[in-house]
C-alpha cells in the first residue's frame, strides 16, 4: 500500500479542523491555548510533509517547521504568563470574564 | 510500496492523532486535555520520524512535548482547583463551532482530493544529517538561516523577559 | 510731478485708520480725535497742492503747451494683478480736472468732518461717545477709499474703491449698532448698493470685454472720441475702432456698448440714491450727522455722478445711455423734491434735497453734448458737484448742530432758534440762499449752468427742472422758517436754552458758509472741461458774472424768489395756510409724505414676490431635497452602524467564527470559479 502526500495531509486537516471547533467552543482560556497548539501543529506537519514529497532536495518546509515550534514556545510562554495575571486578577480564566485590560 | 510495518505503524500513528485530537477538544477536564495534546504531539514526534525528519521529532518532542506541555500542566494546576470540571457547553455554541470546523474540513478536504496530481507524489530523499542542519541554520548564504535563527533568538529572550514581567506579582 | 504726495494723499488716511483701528482702544479720546483731524488737515494740504500744480503750474505733463488743453496725467501706474498679457489690474493715480477737483472737495469736507466730530461727537458734559476712535478709525477708512476711488486709473480699482466706500458707509450708517433702526438701516443701504453694483460690475465685464481694456486713459482718450482707439499694449490688432468692436454686436435692441453703459450707469444710480434705488439713503440718516454731511451729502453718494462723468467721451457715442440718465434725473429730481416738502425730520428733508441735487447733475451730464457750448452740461455738472458738496454739507453740519443743542430731528421741536443760535442761524440761511440759487451765492451759478445746458438739450426739461428749482427753495425755505421762525422757542423746565456749539463745530459752519458764498466764482469753465480745451477766453474769477446768460439767470433768479417769498408767507409766522394746502390736497400730501410709498413697494416686492414665491420653494428644496438626502444618508450609515455594532463584540472566538465564515466562502467561491 502507497503511503501517498494525502495519507499525511487529511489527518493534519483534521487536527487543524479539531483545533478549530476547540478555539471556537471552549471557555477556558488553557483550552483555547490548547486548540491554538492542535492547529499550529497540523500546519507544522503540511510543511514538513510537503518538503519531503514534493521539494525533497531541500529543507525549506522542515526549517519552517523548526521556527515555527520555537515560535509556538514563545507564544506560548508569554500567552501563560498572560493567563496566571489574569487569573490572579480575576481568580478566573473563561474568555467570555476578560471584558478589562485594566482593573 | 512501503512495508508493512511501516504502514502499520502509519495507521496506529493517524489513529492516536484523530482520536487523541477529538478528545483534546471535546473532554471536559482540562488536565486530560493537555495529556490528550501531549499524545498528539508524540504523535506528530512519530511522523517527522516516519518521514525521516529526525532532528526535528527530536525537537517536536524536546520543545513542544517537553517544554510547552509541562508549561500547560504547571498553569493549568496554578489556575484550577483538581476535579473542577469546565461548564457544559450550550448546544448552540457547540452546534456553531462543529459547523465552523466541518465548513472548513469540507472544503479544505475537497480542495485536497481534488487535486489528483498530489497522488503521484511520493516521499523521497533521506534524513538530513545533523551537519547540513547546523550549516543552514547558521548559514548566511542562499537558503539559509542564519537571520531568522538571530532574530527567534532575540524574540525568545524577548519572551522571557516578558513572561516575567507579566506574570510578576506586582508590588 | 514725483509722485510721493500723490502717494502721500492715499497712504496717510489709510495710515490714521490702521493706527486709530488697531491702536485707537488704547490712547485717550481726544489724542484720537486730534492724531484723525490733523492726518486729515495734511492731507487735504497735500491735495490743495496737488490741485493747484495740475490746474496752474502749467507741467507739460498736464497742459499741452501748444493747445492748452488739459491732458489725463497718470502720476503712477502699478501693475497689480497680472493674470494675462492683456488682462492687468492696475492700481494707480489718474490726475485730470475731475479727479483734481474731486480730490479738493474730498478732502475739505473731509477735514471740516473730522474737526467738527470733535465737538459733534460728545455730550454737553464733555462725555465722548462710545466709540469715539472706532469712528476716526472709520472716517479715515471712508476718506482713504473715496480718494482712491476718484484717483483711480482704471475702471476695475475704480470698482475696488467703489466697494470699499460702499463698506466704510456701512460701517458708519450702522455706528450706533445698539440701535435697531441703524443696524437694519446700514444693511438697507448696503444691499441697496450691492444690487446696484451688480450691474455696475457686469457693466464693466462687457466693456472691457469688448474694448479689451480697463483703463480710463484708452477708453476715455482724444481718440476714442474721434472713433479710433489704439490699445496701449501694441496688440496684435493694432489700432481698433471702438464703434467698430464695441457699438456693433447688438444685444435685444441696444448696441453692446450702450448695454454696458446703461448697466454701469445703474451702479451709479445705486451709489447716487437715483430712483428708483434711492430708498436707502433717506435711510442712511441714521448714522451720526457729520457722516451724514460727508457720507451722504458731498461725497460718496456723487460718486456716481463722477462715474458717467469719468466715462463721459464713451457716453457721447452712444446718446441713448445719456437719454436715459436725464429721464431718470430728471424724474428722481422732481419726486425728491416733491418729498422733501413734507418730510418733517430735517435731516430726511436734506436727504431728499440730496437725491434732487444729484438728479441736477446727472441731468446735467445727459443733457451734455459737444455741439452746444462745447459740452457746457459737463462742466455744469462737475462745478454743481462742487458748489453743491460745500453748501450741502454746511446744512447738513448745521443740522448736527441743531440736534446737538435740541436732541431731536424733528423741527416741531425746534422752532424760533434764530436768537438761541445766531452762528447756526447766518450759516444756515447761508447755505439755503446758496442752494436756492440766490446770486451771489454758489448754488446760483451751477444751478444756472445745469439750466442753460438743460434748455440747450429741450424746452420740456427745462421747464421741468426749473420747477424743480423752484420747489428746491421752497422746502429749503420752508425748512429754514420752522426750524428759526414759526414761533418763539419755549424751553422746557429743567433744560438750559440752546446755544451755539463750541468752536470745533462752529469754526466748519463758518468756513463751508464762506466758501458757500465764494464758490461760485470760481472759473470752472477754464478748468474742468470734458476734453480738457477752455471752454470761454480771457474769464477770471470776477468777469465770471458777465459771462452769464441772464435770460435763463433772470428766470430762475426769478423763480427762486417766488418760491421763498411763498415760503415766508407760508411757514414765517404761525399760521394755519399749511394746512390748509394740506387738506385742500389730502392725497398728494399723503404720497408725498410716505415717499410715494416706495418702501411699501420694495417691502411688497421683496417679501411677498421675491420671498414667498421664489425662496420659499427654494428653501423647501433645499431642506426636504438637498438636506433630506445628506439626513437621509446619515440616517441609513447610522441605522446600519447600529445593526452591525454587534460584530465588535470584543469576543474572540467571534471573531474567529466570522474569519473563518470569511475564508470558507472566498474558498469555495474561488473553488467555484476554477472549476
Amino acid at each position: 500500500m502507497d503511503i501517498t502526500i494525502l495519507f499525511y495531509l487529511i489527518p493534519s486537516l483534521f487536527m487543524f479542523c479539531c483545533g478549530l471547533y476547540g478555539f471556537i467552543t471552549r471557555r477556558n482560556m488553557i483550552a483555547i491555548l490548547i486548540s491554538l497548539e492542535l492547529m499550529l501543529n497540523a500546519v507544522d506537519i503540511n510543511f514538513t510533509v510537503f518538503n519531503r514529497f514534493l521539494f525533497p532536495g531541500q529543507l525549506e518546509g522542515m526549517f519552517f517547521s523548526l521556527f515555527a515550534i520555537g515560535l509556538a514556545a514563545a507564544e506560548t510562554a508569554l500567552a501563560i504568563a498572560i493567563i496566571i495575571n489574569v487569573f490572579r486578577v480575576s481568580e478566573n480564566i473563561d474568555v467570555a470574564d476578560v471584558t478589562k485590560m485594566k482593573n | 510500496m512501503e512495508s508493512v510495518g511501516s504502514f502499520i505503524a502509519y495507521v496506529i500513528i493517524t489513529a492516536v492523532i484523530v482520536v487523541c485530537s477529538v478528545l483534546a477538544v471535546t473532554t471536559r477536564k482540562i488536565l486530560r486535555a493537555a495529556t490528550y495534546l501531549l499524545f498528539t504531539l508524540f504523535a506528530t514526534a512519530a511522523y517527522y520520524f516516519q518521514l525521516d525528519y529526525e532532528f526535528l521529532g527530536a525537537v517536536q518532542i524536546a520543545v513542544y512535548a517537553g517544554g510547552i506541555v509541562v508549561l500547560f500542566v504547571f498553569s493549568i494546576l496554578l489556575t484550577s482547583h483538581p476535579g473542577d470540571n469546565s461548564a457544559k457547553l450550550a448546544s448552540k455554541k457547540r452546534l456553531l463551532g462543529l459547523l465552523g470546523a466541518l465548513a472548513m474540513l469540507g472544503v479544505a478536504g475537497y480542495s485536497l482530493v481534488s487535486r489528483t496530481e498530489f497522488l503521484t507524489a511520493r516521499a523521497s530523499g533521506s534524513n538530513p544529517d545533523m551537519q547540513l542542519i547546523g550549516e543552514t541554520l547558521l548559514g548566511t548564504g542562499h537558503a539559509q538561516y542564519m537571520l531568522p535563527f538571530e532574530a527567534i533568538s532575540v524574540l525568545l529572550l524577548a519572551c522571557i523577559i516578558g513572561g516575567v514581567v507579566i506574570a510578576r506579582k506586582n508590588h | 510731478m514725483s509722485p510721493v504726495i500723490p502717494l502721500l494723499i492715499l497712504l496717510i488716511p489709510l495710515g490714521m485708520f490702521l493706527l486709530l483701528g488697531l491702536l485707537g482702544h488704547k490712547m485717550s479720546h481726544r489724542m484720537a480725535g486730534v492724531l484723525g483731524t490733523a492726518g486729515m488737515g495734511v492731507t487735504a494740504v497735500l491735495a490743495y497742492i496737488t490741485a493747484f500744480t495740475y490746474f496752474f503750474s502749467g507741467n507739460p505733463d498736464f497742459v499741452d503747451a501748444d493747445t492748452h488743453v488739459r491732458l489725463q496725467a497718470l502720476i503712477f501706474n502699478h501693475d497689480w494683478l497680472a493674470f494675462t498679457e492683456k488682462l492687468v489690474i492696475r492700481l494707480g493715480f489718474l490726475l485730470d480736472p475731475i479727479s483734481a477737483l474731486l480730490l479738493v472737495v474730498i478732502t475739505t469736507i473731509s477735514f471740516m468732518v473730522h474737526l467738527y466730530s470733535n465737538g459733534y461727537m460728545r455730550d454737553h458734559h464733555g462725555v465722548w461717545e462710545t466709540g469715539f476712535q472706532r469712528f476716526y478709525a472709520f472716517l479715515s477708512l471712508f476718506s482713504f477709499s473715496m480718494l482712491g476711488l476718484v484717483v483711480a486709473t482704471n475702471i476695475f480699482q475704480m470698482y475696488i474703491f467703489w466697494e470699499l466706500v460702499g463698506a466704510s458707509s456701512y460701517l458708519l450708517i450702522g455706528f450706533y449698532y445698539t440701535k435697531p433702526s441703524a443696524v437694519s438701516a446700514s444693511k438697507k443701504a448696503f444691499i441697496v448698493t450691492r444690487f446696484a453694483d451688480l450691474g455696475f460690475l457686469i457693466g464693466i465685464l462687457v466693456l472691457s470685454f469688448y474694448t479689451g481694456t480697463f483703463n480710463f486713459t484708452d477708453l476715455t482718450s482724444t481718440e476714442v472720441a474721434a472713433g479710433v482707439y489704439q490699445i496701449n499694449e501694441g496688440t496684435a490688432e493694432g489700432i481698433k475702432n471702438i464703434f467698430a468692436t464695441s457699438a456693433a454686436p447688438v444685444f435685444m435692441g441696444g448696441s453692446v456698448l450702450t448695454w454696458a453703459l446703461v448697466l454701469i450707469f445703474m451702479g451709479g444710480m445705486g451709489k447716487s440714491a437715483m430712483m428708483p434705488l434711492h430708498i436707502w439713503l433717506p435711510d442712511a440718516m441714521e448714522g451720526p450727522t457729520p457722516v451724514s454731511a460727508l457720507i451722504h451729502a458731498a461725497t460718496m453718494v456723487v460718486a456716481g455722478v463722477y462715474l458717467v462723468a469719468r466715462l463721459f467721451p464713451l457716453y457721447l457715442m452712444e446718446t441713448v445711455a445719456l437719454d436715459i440718465i436725464v429721464v431718470v434725473g430728471a424724474l428722481t429730481a422732481f419726486y425728491a423734491a416733491m418729498v422733501a416738502c413734507t418730510q418733517i425730520d430735517i435731516k430726511r428733508v436734506l436727504a431728499f434735497s440730496t437725491i434732487s441735487q444729484i438728479a441736477f447733475m446727472m441731468v446735467s451730464l445727459g443733457v451734455a453734448r459737444p455741439e452746444f457750448h462745447h459740452g457746457l452740461g459737463y462742466m455744469a455738472g462737475m462745478f454743481h458737484l462742487f458748489t453743491h458738496a460745500m453748501f450741502k454739507a454746511l446744512l447738513f453740519l448745521c443740522a448736527g448742530a441743531l440736534i446737538h443743542a435740541i436732541g431731536s430731528n424733528d423741527y416741531t421741536a425746534m422752532h424760533g432758534l434764530r436768537k438761541h443760535m445766531p452762528i447756526t442761524h447766518i450759516t444756515f440761511l447761508i447755505g439755503c440762499l446758496a442752494i436756492a440759487g440766490i446770486i451771489p451765492f454758489a448754488g446760483f451759478f451751477s444751478k444756472d449752468e445745469i439750466l442753460t445746458a438743460t434748455m440747450g438739450h429741450s424746452i420740456f426739461w427745462y421747464i421741468w427742472m426749473s420747477a424743480v428749482a423752484g420747489l428746491t427753495a421752497f422746502y429749503m425755505f420752508r425748512l429754514y422758517y420752522l426750524i428759526f421762525w414759526w414761533k418763539e422757542h419755549k424751553v422746557p423746565e429743567g433744560h438750559h436754552a440752546p446755544h451755539d456749539q463750541p468752536w470745533t463745530m462752529t469754526l466748519p459752519l463758518v468756513i463751508l458758509a464762506v466758501v458757500s458764498c465764494l464758490a461760485g466764482f470760481v472759473p470752472m469753465g477754464n478748468l474742468v472741461t470734458w476734453n480738457g480745451h477752455e471752454m470761454f477766453e480771457n474769464v477770471n474769477f470776477f468777469t465770471n458774472l458777465a459771462a452769464l446768460d441772464w435770460s435763463v439767470a433772470g428766470i430762475s433768479l426769478a423763480v427762486a424768489i417766488a418760491a421763498i417769498v411763498l415760503a415766508t408767507v407760508m411757514y414765517k409766522k404761525e399760521n394755519p395756510l399749511p394746512a390748509k394746502f394740506k387738506n385742500a390736497l389730502p392725497a398728494l400730501w399723503d404720497w408725498c409724505h410716505h415717499r410715494f410709498y416706495w418702501d411699501e413697494l420694495y417691502q411688497f416686492i421683496t417679501h411677498k414676490i421675491i420671498f414667498g414665491c421664489i425662496s420659499k420653494p427654494i428653501a423647501w428644496f433645499d431642506r426636504q431635497i438637498v438636506d433630506g438626502t445628506m439626513n437621509g444618508l446619515a440616517a441609513v450609515t447610522n441605522k446600519l452602524s447600529w445593526a452591525i455594532r454587534g460584530f465588535q463584540s470584543g469576543r474572540i472566538q467571534m471573531y474567529v467564527w466570522w474569519y473563518l465564515i470569511g475564508v470558507v466562502v472566498l474558498a469555495a467561491v474561488t473553488m467555484i470559479c476554477v472549476l
